[in-house]
């Protein structure tokens, strides 16, 4: 958990996704190489269909590339089978999604146990929702909550697991300015007190001012990675 | 509790309009497969227990009159075990305030000890005292039915004297579970009875001292059958032997073992439709639930939940259904099971009745049920195994629709855009809507298979009592007497006419193929008794050969123009070679007849009569009865107005039970499909519907959509449910009927007309209960809600 800063988490190369659609061919990625570093806050920007989705996905055993290699700490996850990735998910990662997919039919709380009972060394439930600041929502469910306060749910519940990584895809891009601020707050607390390796998809240039490094993508290709040197806090940013 | 399975039951409640119906129609089929199995399983555990504690023998004869020596003689048959003579006599029994003529069969008892076989269980007061005249022990039903009580007197004309009997115990015995009267199928305890007696005062009464004319035995370990009946008959045959028969062909047994042979495919064949049903609509109902938790399935996976443990979530919530569906239905069957046995204890008279819940049938039970629920949800949750969390983080496409069939012909313009919806719509999913239309279809096949039996039932007695036996009274002579009595009986006050038959007991063989019947002889010109052919016309018995019920020309497999061998089985035994000239009809019992001439020719006693059938004036039957129950003569009188009245009984009230049964768990699986139908249209189609309403059309326009699609299934699944219903009928009659029994397959447009009318009226409660979740729609939240 406390992670050495040097030390790689993913290591992709040549990462190709393609989909076939019937007769056509949709090339979503076209051969990625990348580094992610324990611990980092990485921003991955780009413009809808450039295939952000497709390689966050890809990194979190979600889906699986057409060609390439990802190692996950050694582990190639392009050689994983299904059982294999459920295990990489179950105890590795965390997911934040733009619509915040909750279980209806379960509580604030409840949501964040749903995780914390398969996990190995999770923190409780409640402890996970006062990290994002919604202890006192706990017994809620979610059509009693606000967008920005279902998605910090879904923060709490991707992290009480204290994942490796958390990757999310769009997280602010079903709230409000300020709403979405507030979830950036919460995801940028959680790297710095957890020192989890955290990766953000957004199209929104000023989210990028948040991350140590911004990864621009077009076309399924990485066309800039750009270290950024003056880190500016999430309350600091207006769009 | 694990929050995944607190999602289990939170679902489960959201859905509860849904499980409900899907629970009843489980409730149903576990409570009908727990009751008649349980039932079955009671009455089959007693009957053994009764049967080995109380020593019911393994076969019998009647014999005219045979001496003690033939009853020693008997003993030493190889195969042979135990052997018990007895003295047996049916007589005319009076008893105060009932002017009915009553018959009764008194046999003896040892006059040391007790019975060796068939022996009495003792419900009150005692056995009867040898040293003291005129005792007797009167059998349950026929005592309760005339309230006596040890104590109580009632006279019986014994070898033509009348005696006075004194009640001193009430029994029962495994012979006589079922105690109807000798030829009849119907029990009738007011008119007929059973009485123990000490032997000594028996046979000295009934001219029988030293002789026997009864014998019940059982058989030696690995002893065949056949062989000893065939010896027996050998052995009585100089006595007048009437043949030895099994216990097999015991009356009181066989017609207890049909009963139980009946409830078994009955304890079978309706739960295993009504899991089907259950399975069915847990199948779609867990269908369209993936589909709306897709997101949810994808969420579980990508925190790690394995493919096996989302699928095992959703086997899991359907076997919450089923386990609670089977424990209502089994708590509803221990009611139902103790209904079922008091019922059958009306017919068959048990001295104890031990019916519990066997722990095997409610396993069996629950894990059928779940067993139903884990196939039907099984096929639907591989759906959510093979949802890559990736993909169903993406919204689902929308659903592709193409023009119908039916538009496609070139009826295009004959539809407005509603009806299109609907058509392409039913199209799209021709799966679920012929399934749906199956499972409707089958409820209203159960109903009309309910209401067939009443049909059945009143076409019996429509053509055998209105057509075969129009008489009013059936007057039975103590040996066959000459013709002359006819006249005489009918110059008694009353009686419009008397027409002569004459029966008497043989044996039909055709090769390895025999059978004990009797063969009835009556007037080529017969008024009152009439054989009818297949299609249920009189016709006129012809001058030479004998007619056959068809039920008998195939256990004989003899056909018209064929020769049949017939041994007469009366005093001396003889055989000849008879031609069958016909076929006849006949629903209740086989039967074999003769004109009364070649009867009496084969017969061999010149011009005799036994008896006659009798049309009366109604005013006179009192008088008439008592004028004939002092005739010598004179062995039985029957009404046949108490025949039917009996034999309705028996059936009316088994029926009601039966009707009322399968009408409600018919209306309860036709609620059940219908209104999960309709709620899962409704659930699909929500945003749909939503937007037609934002776009102006009404509530009525909107229903339309929805329940027109319903109506739709509902008006093609009712003419095949009738179809279904006609062939579930015939399976039955096919499969319940029996040499007693044949019940033919009639089914009238009542019947028709009612089970339509249920699904019909089942259709509209569900619309009624769904319409008004579709008044709530919630025009902008289902419209803002991402899909
Ligand atoms: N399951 C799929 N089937 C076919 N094409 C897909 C699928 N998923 C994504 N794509 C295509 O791949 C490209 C990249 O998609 P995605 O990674 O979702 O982009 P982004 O998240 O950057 O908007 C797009 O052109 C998209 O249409
Ligand atoms: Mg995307």
């Amino acid at each position: 958990m406390s992670a050495n800063r040097s030390e790689t988490v993913f290591r992709a190369r040549g990462l190709t996704k393609v989909y076939t659609m019937g007769e056509v061919e949709v090339h979503a990625l076209r051969g990625i190489d990348l580094d992610l570093y324990a611990g980092e806050l990485v921003v991955l920007l780009g413009a809808s269909g450039s295939g952000k989705s497709t390689l966050v996905n890809i990194l979190g055993g979600l889906d699986t590339a057409t060609a390439g290699n990802v190692f996950y700490h050694g582990t190639d996850l392009t050689r994983a089978g299904d059982r294999e990735l459920t295990e990489y998910r179950r105890h590795n990662v965390g997911f934040v999604f733009q619509f915040y997919n909750l279980i209806p039919s379960l509580t604030a709380l409840e949501n964040v146990a749903l995780v914390t009972e398969i996990a190995e060394r999770p923190m409780s439930p409640r402890e996970a929702l006062q990290l994002v600041g919604l202890g006192p929502r706990a017994e809620h469910f979610p059509s009693q909550l606000s967008g920005g306060e279902q998605q910090r749910v879904a923060i709490a519940r991707a992290i009480a697991k204290r994942p490796q990584v958390l990757l999310c895809d769009e997280p602010t891009g079903a709230l409000d300015s300020q709403t979405g601020i507030v979830v950036l707050e919460a995801l940028e607390r959680v790297n710095r007190e957890l020192g989890t390796t955290t990766v953000i998809i957004t199209h929104n240039v000023v989210q990028g001012e948040i991350a140590e490094r911004i990864i621009h993508l077009k076309d399924g290709q990485i066309t800039e990675t750009q270290r950024n040197e003056q880190r500016r806090a999430p309350g600091e940013l207006t769009w | 509790m694990k929050t995944i399975n607190i999602k289990i039951i939170r679902d489960l409640k959201s859905m509860r309009g849904q499980v409900i119906a899907i629970g009843f129609v489980i409730v149903a089929g576990v409570s009908v497969y727990v009751t008649m199995t349980s039932v079955s399983n009671t009455l089959q555990r007693t009957l053994q227990l009764y049967y080995a504690e109380y020593a019911f023998a393994d076969g019998f004869a009647s014999i005219r009159r045979a001496p003690n020596a033939a009853g020693e003689r008997l003993r030493e048959i190889a195969g042979i075990n135990e052997v018990e003579t007895r003295v047996s006599a049916i007589v005319n029994l009076e008893i105060a305030d009932f002017a009915d003529p009553v018959m009764g069969l008194i046999v003896s008892l040892p006059e040391e000890g007790r019975p060796q076989l068939n022996r009495l269980y003792m419900r009150q007061g005692r056995m009867p005292d040898p040293e003291r005249e005129g005792e007797a022990a009167l059998h349950e039903a026929f005592a309760r039915a005339h309230g006596l009580e040890p104590g109580d007197q009632l006279s019986a004309v014994i070898g033509g004297r009348r005696r006075a009997l004194t009640v001193v115990g009430i029994a029962l015995s495994p012979e006589f579970l079922y105690q109807v009267q000798p030829g009849s199928l119907f029990p009738d305890p007011e008119r007929f009875g059973v009485l123990w007696m000490s032997r000594g005062g028996l046979e000295a009464a009934y001219g029988m001292t030293g002789a026997f004319n009864d014998v019940s035995f059982t058989l030696a370990p690995g002893a065949s059958v056949r062989d000893v009946l065939d010896r027996v008959d050998l052995l009585l045959r100089p006595y007048g032997g009437q043949g030895a028969y099994a216990r097999a062909d015991h009356m009181s047994h066989s017609l207890i073992s049909e009963e139980l042979n009946q409830l078994e495919a009955v304890a079978f064949l309706l739960p295993l439709i009504m899991l089907s049903v259950a399975a069915f609509l847990l199948n779609i109902v867990v269908a369209r639930l993936i589909t709306l938790q897709r997101e949810q399935i994808a969420v579980l996976k990508a925190f790690g939940y394995s493919d096996l443990a989302v699928a095992t979530h959703y086997v899991k919530m359907v076997l919450v259904v089923a386990v609670f569906g089977a424990l209502a239905g089994t708590a509803l069957a221990v009611w139902m099971g103790s209904a079922l046995a008091e019922l059958y204890l009306e017919y068959f008279h048990f001295p104890f009745l031990d019916h519990r819940l066997d722990a095997t049938v409610v396993v069996t039970a629950v894990a059928l049920a779940g067993g139903a629920a884990v196939v039907g949800a099984a096929l639907s949750a591989r759906r959510a195994l093979s949802l890559a969390p990736a993909e169903a983080m993406r919204p689902a496409p929308p659903p592709s629709y193409r023009t119908t069939l039916l538009e496609r012909f070139g009826l295009r313009k004959h539809f407005d855009q509603s009806t299109r919806i609907i058509l392409r719509n039913i199209e799209r999913q021709w799966l679920k809507a012929s399934i749906t239309v199956l499972g409707i279809a089958a409820a209203c096949g159960i109903l009309v298979m309910g209401l067939f039996w009443g049909d059945a039932f009143r076409h019996i007695v429509r053509i055998q009592f209105g057509i075969a036996q129009r008489e009013d009274l059936t007057v039975t002579f103590t040996e066959p007497t000459s013709a002359s009595a006819i006249h005489e009986l009918a110059a008694l006050p009353g009686v419009h006419y008397a027409e002569p038959f004459r029966i008497f007991a043989v044996r039909l063989k055709n090769g390895h193929r025999w059978y004990d019947a009797a063969i009835e002889g009556i007037p080529v010109e017969a008024y009152l008794r009439r054989v009818i052919d297949p299609s249920l016309k009189p016709v006129q018995i012809p001058a030479h050969g004998l007619m056959l019920t068809t039920t008998l020309a195939e256990i004989l497999d003899v056909r018209p123009g064929e020769q049949l061998a017939v041994e007469v089985m009366t005093g001396r035994r003889y055989e000849r070679s008879v031609v069958v000239s016909g076929v006849a009809e006949q629903f209740l019992g086989v039967g074999a007849y003769m004109s009364l001439d070649a009867a009496n020719r084969l017969a061999g006693d010149g011009d005799a009569v036994s008896g006659a059938y009798l049309l009366i004036d109604s005013r006179y039957e009192q008088q008439l009865n008592r004028a004939l129950q002092d005739r010598p003569r004179v062995a039985s009188i029957t009404a046949r107005d108490r025949m039917v009245e009996s034999y309705m009984s028996v059936a009316a009230e088994t029926l009601l039970v039966f009707t009322v049964i399968l009408s409600l768990f018919a209306g309860v699986i036709a609620l059940g499909v219908i209104y999960n139908s309709v709620r899962i249209s409704l659930s699909e189609r929500d945003r749909e519907l939503a937007s037609m309403r934002v776009l102006g059309f009404t509530r009525g326009e909107v229903s339309y959509i929805l329940l027109g699609e319903t109506a739709l299934l509902v008006l093609a699944a009712i003419p095949v449910g009738l179809a279904i219903g006609a062939g579930l009928s015939a399976l039955s009659a096919q499969s319940l009927q029996t040499e007693m029994y044949r019940i033919p397959v009639v089914l009238t447009r009542g019947t028709f007309a009612l089970s339509a009318a249920v699904v019909l009226v089942s259709t509209l409660l569900s619309t009624v209960l769904v319409r008004r979740r579709l008044h709530r729609l919630d025009l902008i939240g289902v419209l803002k809600t991402r899909e």
